[in-house]
């Protein structure tokens, strides 16, 4: 009993013994209110990244108002926290993560005068206040793969994925079938840790692939930094996806599949301001210009190789080739 | 720590308090997210007092959800009156199985429990992963969007009743506080729970005295782990989103539950009644933590770790109290004895530190 | 299967799980001496990934990596004065103090790396130590003497916590005041001090642990730690508070893992069994200490604060 009152007793005291200061702000009745949540953290290199990123030269572009619930890995917390925003009188909800989609189909409908976005996911769930938007990852993942065939001396080349769903999956398959394009003879070897958040377990895996000769590697989710780390030390080449990982490795990382949630963001903006709250199902591709393959400078491809890159773009854009998705 | 962040911590601290106390609707939210705190709690008081120490709760939660998910999902046309039951005993029986195996490790084998507990919570999530991204996944959610580790939306028959309109407040807050009280009765009015104490206290005098030490061992990691299951199975049938799904990490489902309910039981001072009110208050602190968020916009981290230092404060504070607690906390497992070498060598060297 | 059986391949696997282990090993090494004199601290996660963090900072903004490894180690010691304090001299419960420090610390280090660190860049890596001559046997060599000089230091630590807990008076102090506090004040240990010493040192190992999982990953990142922290405490028990059990139990676990990982790579393990293919480590584990059950006492003092008199 004693321990809950000095519990009740401690927050009290925390909240009186802190000196009021003044920091908040205006906010403007006609401002838009977003919000993001997302299950990893802003400068995660990978999938939080390129929403934060797009998110945040939007509102340079449009001036609303923006509030950012990263980390949040357990889908019971952020379901509170995404019906909090939804109370609190948020115009826009962005649920930035798949695994947020049941709770967003139950929420929807309670509030109805909130739009929720949700991704990567391609359904709405014929909610009208609802907008879904997804990445072709796989696409980008064939032409990485695609290069990596072409660049790779051993012919063998290491996949490390975090856990075989979403978007992790959907680029591991792209990336396997563009090998396999290039050259049947290529030997694609895909191995998945088991959690997104061990660097360590992707380090030893990305050694494991070393020890096999393979001289290029890929792998997706932020946990990845483990093995582009490898890479580095064992002068390997790097083929990334969601977010530039340039920046650790500038020799060794090759190329990038960017994400570009800018086009996407901009119209559910637009719709939202207008009234119209939900109901579009958006997909980022190398088409629309929302995926595109970038490659590093400090890294000096070869501009024949580059040149091909392209070519395989433009066979994908033009349906040329199809795509696995995997399914 | 507010103030580093350039927000007023005014605001932030009556957005906590706000949040979790403020109106009906919070303390609604509040009190189911004690439900599976409590349940856990509730749990812990009976292994901790067996001097069982379950470190497994977060595996016996992902478990009994699992186990409760699957029967739900394969018994859809069943009337909300018997599902409902059905789940939570479904939850109770795949958490308790999950705590049967390392409470038969340490009552039969000697296994310490705190060893099995951990590595098994390992393996609960790996089993749970495999599963949503598996056989119980909702294929119909698939899409070029990559599939989601995620059940199918589960039979509205299953879903806990809300005991108040326009609130969360489900049928789970009932059954956790019925459960701390049936196990406060089970602890101190029954002849079971004499024998779960007197093991908690000295395995070598009940032993003596003729209990079955290891089938009450057993039995009491049993009991905390089918507690553990229905507060998964709560966590499933009462969540907003009324699916089972996971991110895949070792926390991702229950939310640190399973550990959050062990302090919640250790501040409840290991009796299930207590516990309820200190559940509540844990509660109160991660749901005005989260509302604290949203109002201010401080990052996440910042409530978790305030969380942290209010649990060391509150533990450190409680110095004022006069007697140890020896008692209630971790007796020894066997009474202390001084074995030959304690006795010759200080002697011997003339007991200098 | 008969690819895995090729030198290069065995070479990189047992060479990954021995530095796997060592984060494992040097945690739990700590928690075995702060457990032996009657401390439960189960904050260790917490406290690695204040190592870890403190030594990814320094080495971001020095270079300067042996400084990086003694300020997770300096970390390490602070964080066991606290703990020390908060368990001995306030008596608190030891089991909600230790989880109270953890859950501080993986905020409080997540906030920082937001809010310090912009964009994460890796540290430079040390080179690989090898031992002369010894390192160029076959398959032994190359696994067991080209290593981090942390990989040394870290083995190196179980004879001489051995040694200490068992030939020293220090150590028989230690283990005197984890069986019967009371006895061993009668006799004029100084209980306070003995375990503020051992929790501090222990504490520092968990800093130190920390420091080394982040210089082998080569960069810092958000509950990096993902739980090692406990499976190091659980590594404690399955040693029977034993420095070389610990270390067979480290060795064990790490092995296993970079066995797993081995065969995912090599296909051996399909990819659709990769999720449970991951709880190996922790499967083998309780299987080993199944087979070799036996009934090691704990000490007798664990997780009671002592007072005299009381």
């Amino acid at each position: 009993m004693r321990k809950l009152l000095l519990m009740l007793a401690t927050v009290a005291a925390l909240m009186l013994a802190i000196p009021v200061v003044s920091a908040s702000s205006k906010t403007d009745a006609t401002t838009l209110k977003v919000a993001l949540i997302a299950p990893s953290s802003h400068n995660d290199l990978a999938f939080t990244q390129s929403m934060h990123h797009a998110l945040l030269n939007l509102q340079k572009k449009y001036g609303f108002e923006l509030s950012v619930s990263e980390n949040q890995f357990v889908v019971a917390n952020a379901a509170n926290i995404i019906r909090q925003y939804a109370d609190q009188g948020y115009d826009l909800v962005i649920a930035h993560g798949s695994q947020y989609g049941g709770t967003i189909q139950q929420l929807a409908p309670l509030f109805p005068k909130t739009s929720f976005a949700w991704g990567t996911a391609g359904t709405t769930y014929g909610l009208p206040n609802v907008y879904a938007y997804e990445a072709n990852s796989q696409e980008g993942g064939y032409v990485n793969g695609y290069i990596a065939s072409l660049m790779s001396k051993t012919k063998i080349i290491g996949v490390i994925g975090p856990i075989a769903v979403g978007d992790a999956k959907l680029y591991v398959d792209g990336f396997v079938a563009g090998a396999k394009a290039q050259s049947q003879k290529t030997v694609v070897n895909v191995a998945y840790t088991g959690s997104f958040s061990d660097p360590s377990l992707m380090s030893k895996q990305a050694s494991v692939f070393v020890a096999q000769k393979a001289d290029v590697l890929t792998g997706s989710s932020q946990s990845v930094v483990g093995a582009i780390n490898v890479a580095r030390e064992n002068n390997l080449k790097w083929f990334g996806t969601q977010w530039t990982q340039a920046s650790l490795a500038p020799k060794n990382v090759v190329a990038t599949q960017m994400y570009d949630w800018m086009p996407v963001l901009s119209q559910i903006v637009t719709r939202v301001q207008s009234g119209k709250l939900g109901g579009v199902s958006y997909r980022i591709s190398l088409k629309n210009g929302g995926e595109k393959i970038q490659f590093n400078r400090a890294a000096n491809t070869p501009k024949t190789i580059q040149a091909k890159a392209k070519k395989v773009v433009d066979g994908i854009v033009s349906g040329k080739i199809v795509v696995p998705s995997g399914l | 720590m507010l103030l580093a962040l350039g927000t007023n911590p005014v605001t932030g601290y009556r957005a906590l308090l706000d949040g979790a106390f403020g109106d009906g609707y919070a303390l609604s939210a509040t009190a189911v997210k004690a439900v599976p705190l409590l349940l856990v709690g509730v749990g812990i008081c009976i292994a901790f007092r067996a001097n069982v120490f379950n470190i497994g709760g977060e595996g016996q939660i992902a478990m009994g959800a699992l186990f409760a998910t699957a029967i739900a999902l394969a018994l859809p046309d069943l009337p909300a009156a018997l599902l409902i039951p059905l789940t939570i005993l479904a939850g109770a029986v795949g958490g308790g199985v999950w705590g049967a195996i390392p409470g038969a490790f340490k009552g039969y084998l000697g296994v310490n429990e705190i060893l099995s507990t951990i590595m098994l919570n390992l393996v609960a999530v790996q089993i749970v992963n495999y599963m949503l991204a598996g056989p119980l996944r909702d294929h119909t959610a698939d899409s070029v969007g990559g599939l989601i580790p995620q059940t199918r939306l589960l039979p509205e028959n299953s879903w806990l009743p809300i005991l108040r309109g326009g609130t969360q407040l489900h049928l789970g807050v009932l059954v956790a506080v019925l459960a701390a009280v049936a196990a406060y009765v089970l602890l101190w009015r029954t002849s079971f729970g004499f024998r779960l104490r007197a093991v908690g206290l000295s395995r070598d005098a009940a032993t003596y005295a003729g209990m079955p030490v290891a089938r009450t061992t057993t039995l009491a990691l049993t009991l905390s782990g089918a507690l553990c299951g229905m507060a998964g199975s709560m966590l499933v049938f009462g969540s907003i989103s009324h699916r089972m799904v996971t991110d895949g990490s070792l926390t991702g489902f229950t939310g640190s539950a399973g550990f959050n309910g062990i302090v919640v039981a250790l501040f409840g001072g290991l009796n299930p009644l207590w516990t309820i009110l200190s559940s509540f208050i844990f509660a109160g602190l991660l749901v005005g933590g989260d509302a604290m968020q949203v109002v201010t916009n401080v990052p996440s981290d910042l409530i978790v770790a305030l969380n942290g230092l209010v649990v060391v404060f509150v533990v450190s504070v409680e110095f004022l109290r006069r007697r140890p607690r020896a008692a209630q906390m971790a007796p020894p497992s066997e009474p202390p004895a001084l074995s030959p070498e304690h006795i010759e060598q200080p002697v011997a060297t003339g007991g200098s530190a | 299967m008969n690819e895995f059986f090729t030198p290069a391949i065995l070479t990189a696997t047992i060479a990954s799980g021995i530095q796997l282990a060592v984060p494992f090993l040097l945690a739990a090494l700590g928690e075995t001496l702060g457990q032996r004199s009657g401390v439960l601290n189960l904050g260790v996660d917490g406290i690695m990934l204040l190592g870890a963090f403190t030594s990814y900072y320094v080495a971001l903004e020095t270079g300067d990596l042996p400084l990086a490894v003694l300020a997770g180690l300096a970390v390490g010691a602070a964080c066991g004065l606290a703990t020390a304090f908060i368990s001995v001299t306030l008596r608190a419960e030891q089991g909600i103090s230790g989880i109270g420090v953890y859950l501080f610390a993986l905020g409080l280090t997540s906030l920082l790396f937001l809010k310090l660190v912009g964009t994460p860049l890796p540290i430079e890596q040390p080179g690989k130590v090898e031992v002369p001559y010894l390192h160029e046997l076959p398959l032994v060599g190359e696994t067991l003497f080209r290593q981090d000089a942390l990989v040394y230091l870290a083995f190196a630590l179980v004879p001489i916590v051995t040694f200490v807990l068992n030939r020293t008076t220090f150590g028989l102090n230690v283990r005197a005041v984890g069986e019967n506090p009371a006895a061993a004040d009668s006799l004029g240990v100084s209980v306070a001090r003995t375990r503020y010493v051992t929790v501090t040192i222990g504490s520092s190992l968990a800093g130190l642990a920390g420091a080394t999982l982040m210089i082998d990953v080569g960069i810092f990142q958000q509950n990096i730690t993902n739980a090692v922290g406990f499976i190091a405490i659980a590594l404690v028990y399955f040693g029977a508070w034993r420095p070389i059990g610990v270390m067979l139990g480290a060795l064990l676990y790490g092995m296993t893992q970079a066995l797993v990982l081995s065969w995912k790579g090599l296909g051996i393990i399909p990819v659709s069994l990769s999720d449970l293919a991951a709880a190996t480590p922790a499967v083998i584990t309780v299987l080993a200490l199944l087979t070799v059950a036996r009934r090691f006492r704990q000490p007798a003092a664990l997780a009671m604060p002592y007072t005299r008199g009381g």
